[in-house]
C-alpha cells in the first residue's frame, strides 16, 4: 500500500478514513488533525495554560508530545497511585523521562508521598468499591486534578481519552440510557463552580491512531495495563465495538459523531445539565454532597484507622514543592 | 509449506505463508482493528502478504486501565 501524499510504502492504513500514509506524513497528519479539533470544538487557545494529565501511557504521552509540538502551554500532572510497585513506578519514571528529554515541567503528585497511603491501601480502610481500588482511583484522580489544575492557576486540564474510550463510555451509557450522563458527554466541559475546564483533544483520534503515533515518534509509554484494568467494562466494549469496525470501517466514529450531532440538535435538552455543586466545607472543592466532599469524608474514615497519613489533606499543597525540595 | 512467526504480548504463532497480515490476525483470534504490525522493528500496513523468514510482531492498541476517569462522572463533578 502506499501513501496517498508521496506514493512511499505506507506504514499505516486506515480503513475509516480511506487513507494510508507513510511514518513521515503519518507524524505531520496527525497533529493537525488533532489541532483542526482542538479549534473546532474551542478547547484553549495558545495563550491559555492547559495542565496535562500523564499517566505514562500512550494516549496521554502522545496527547501531551502533540500540543508542545504544536506550540500549545503545557504543563504535566502525574499521580503516583501506588498501585503494585512495578507499575507505578514504571509508568512515573516513563513520565519523567518524557518531560525531561523536552525540557517540560512534570508536577508529581504521589498519594503515599503527599497523604501517608497508597490507593489500593485506601480503598479496603475506607471500604469502598467492592474490593477493587478502582473506585477511590477514580474519585482521587478527579479530585486531584481539578485541585491541582485550580492551584496552579491554569486555563484547562485535558486529558487523553481516545475516541475508543469515549466511544467505549457512550455505548455504556447508552445501553443503560443514562441520559444524565449522555447529556453531559462532550469533548469540552466549561468551567463552573470550582470546576476547572476540562477538554479532550483525542476524543475523534482512535487508539490505533495513537499507538501508531508513538511507536513512529519513539515515544517509550507503559504498554502494561494496570493490573485492576483486568476484566474492566471498558475493555469489554471496545472488544465488541472493535469487532463491529472490522466490520464496518468507521463504524465508531459514526457512533460518536451521530451522538454528538443528536446532543447538538436538542436530543438532550429537556435533561438537566448541570448538577447543583457547592464548596465542601473542609477543602472548598466542588461537591454535589451536603457538607463534606467525598474525598474528605475518605479521609474522616481512613485516619481513625491509620494513624500516620496526614491530619489533614486539605491543605497538603498540590503542586510546587517538589521544586523547592 | 513454510511457515511465519507471530508475536503477541507473550506467545508466539505460526501460520503459513501466502495470507495477509491481516488474514493472519483472524486466523489467530484477533481484531485487525485491536492490533498494529511490526516488522523488522517497522510499522507495516495488513495488506502485506507473509513471506518465508518474515517474523511480525503484533502490538495491541487497547488500554482500559489508565483512564483518568469516566466521562460522566466527570462531568458530574462527582466526588
Ligand atoms: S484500573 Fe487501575 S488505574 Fe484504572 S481506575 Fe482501576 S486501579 Fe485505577
Ligand atoms: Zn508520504
Ligand atoms: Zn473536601
Amino acid at each position: 500500500m502506499k501513501c496517498r501524499k508521496c506514493g512511499a510504502t505506507a506504514v499505516i492504513h486506515m480503513r475509516q478514513h480511506k487513507l494510508a500514509l507513510c511514518g513521515e506524513h503519518y507524524l505531520t497528519w496527525l497533529p493537525e488533525q488533532v489541532e483542526r479539533f482542538i479549534f473546532k470544538y474551542r478547547m484553549f487557545t495558545r495563550a491559555e495554560k492547559v495542565l496535562v494529565a500523564v499517566s505514562g501511557g500512550k494516549d496521554s504521552l502522545g496527547l501531551w508530545d502533540i500540543l508542545h509540538r504544536l506550540g500549545y502551554r503545557t504543563e504535566g500532572l502525574y499521580i503516583g497511585l501506588g498501585i503494585e510497585q512495578n507499575y507505578s513506578d514504571e509508568s512515573r519514571h516513563l513520565s519523567e523521562q518524557f518531560a525531561a528529554a523536552r525540557g517540560l515541567t512534570l508536577h508529581v503528585v504521589d498519594v503515599e508521598e503527599k497523604f501517608g497511603s497508597t490507593i489500593p491501601e485506601l480503598s479496603v480502610i475506607s471500604n469502598r468499591g467492592h474490593g477493587k481500588p478502582c473506585s477511590v482511583c477514580g474519585l482521587s484522580k478527579r479530585y486531584i486534578m481539578n485541585r491541582a489544575a485550580l492551584e496552579g492557576g491554569f486555563d484547562a486540564l485535558a486529558t487523553g481519552h481516545n475516541l475508543d474510550d469515549e466511544v467505549a463510555v457512550l455505548m455504556q451509557n447508552t445501553f443503560n440510557w443514562a441520559a444524565g450522563y449522555l447529556a453531559r458527554q462532550a469533548p469540552v466541559l466549561p468551567a463552573q463552580d470550582g470546576l476547572v475546564r476540562k477538554v479532550k483533544p483525542l476524543c475523534r483520534i482512535y487508539e490505533r491512531e495513537m499507538t501508531a503515533y508513538c511507536l513512529l515518534r519513539g515515544i517509550e509509554y507503559i504498554y502494561e495495563e494496570c493490573p485492576h484494568a483486568e476484566g474492566s467494562s471498558t475493555i469489554y466494549y471496545k472488544e465488541i465495538l472493535n469487532k463491529m469496525e472490522g466490520d464496518r470501517p468507521g463504524a465508531k466514529l459514526q457512533f460518536y459523531l451521530s451522538f454528538l450531532q443528536a446532543r447538538e440538535n436538542g436530543l438532550f435538552a429537556n435533561i438537566k445539565q448541570e448538577v447543583e455543586l457547592h464548596p465542601c466545607e473542609r477543602c472548598g472543592q466542588p461537591t454535589s454532597a451536603p457538607g463534606e466532599c467525598a474525598w474528605c469524608r475518605m479521609w474522616d474514615k481512613v485516619k481513625l484507622v491509620k494513624r500516620t497519613v496526614t491530619a489533614n489533606p486539605e491543605s497538603v499543597p498540590l503542586l510546587g514543592l517538589a521544586a523547592q525540595a | 509449506m513454510a511457515t511465519v512467526k507471530i508475536k503477541y504480548r507473550n506467545k508466539e504463532y505460526e501460520v503459513n505463508t501466502g495470507m495477509t497480515v491481516r488474514e493472519a490476525i483472524k486466523k489467530i483470534g484477533l481484531e485487525p482493528e485491536a492490533v498494529l504490525a511490526v516488522h523488522d522493528g517497522k510499522l507495516i500496513t495488513d495488506d502485506i502478504v507473509l513471506r518465508e523468514g518474515m517474523e511480525i510482531k503484533l502490538v495491541a492498541v487497547v488500554s482500559g486501565g489508565t483512564l483518568p476517569a469516566p466521562s460522566g462522572r466527570w462531568a458530574r463533578g462527582e466526588r
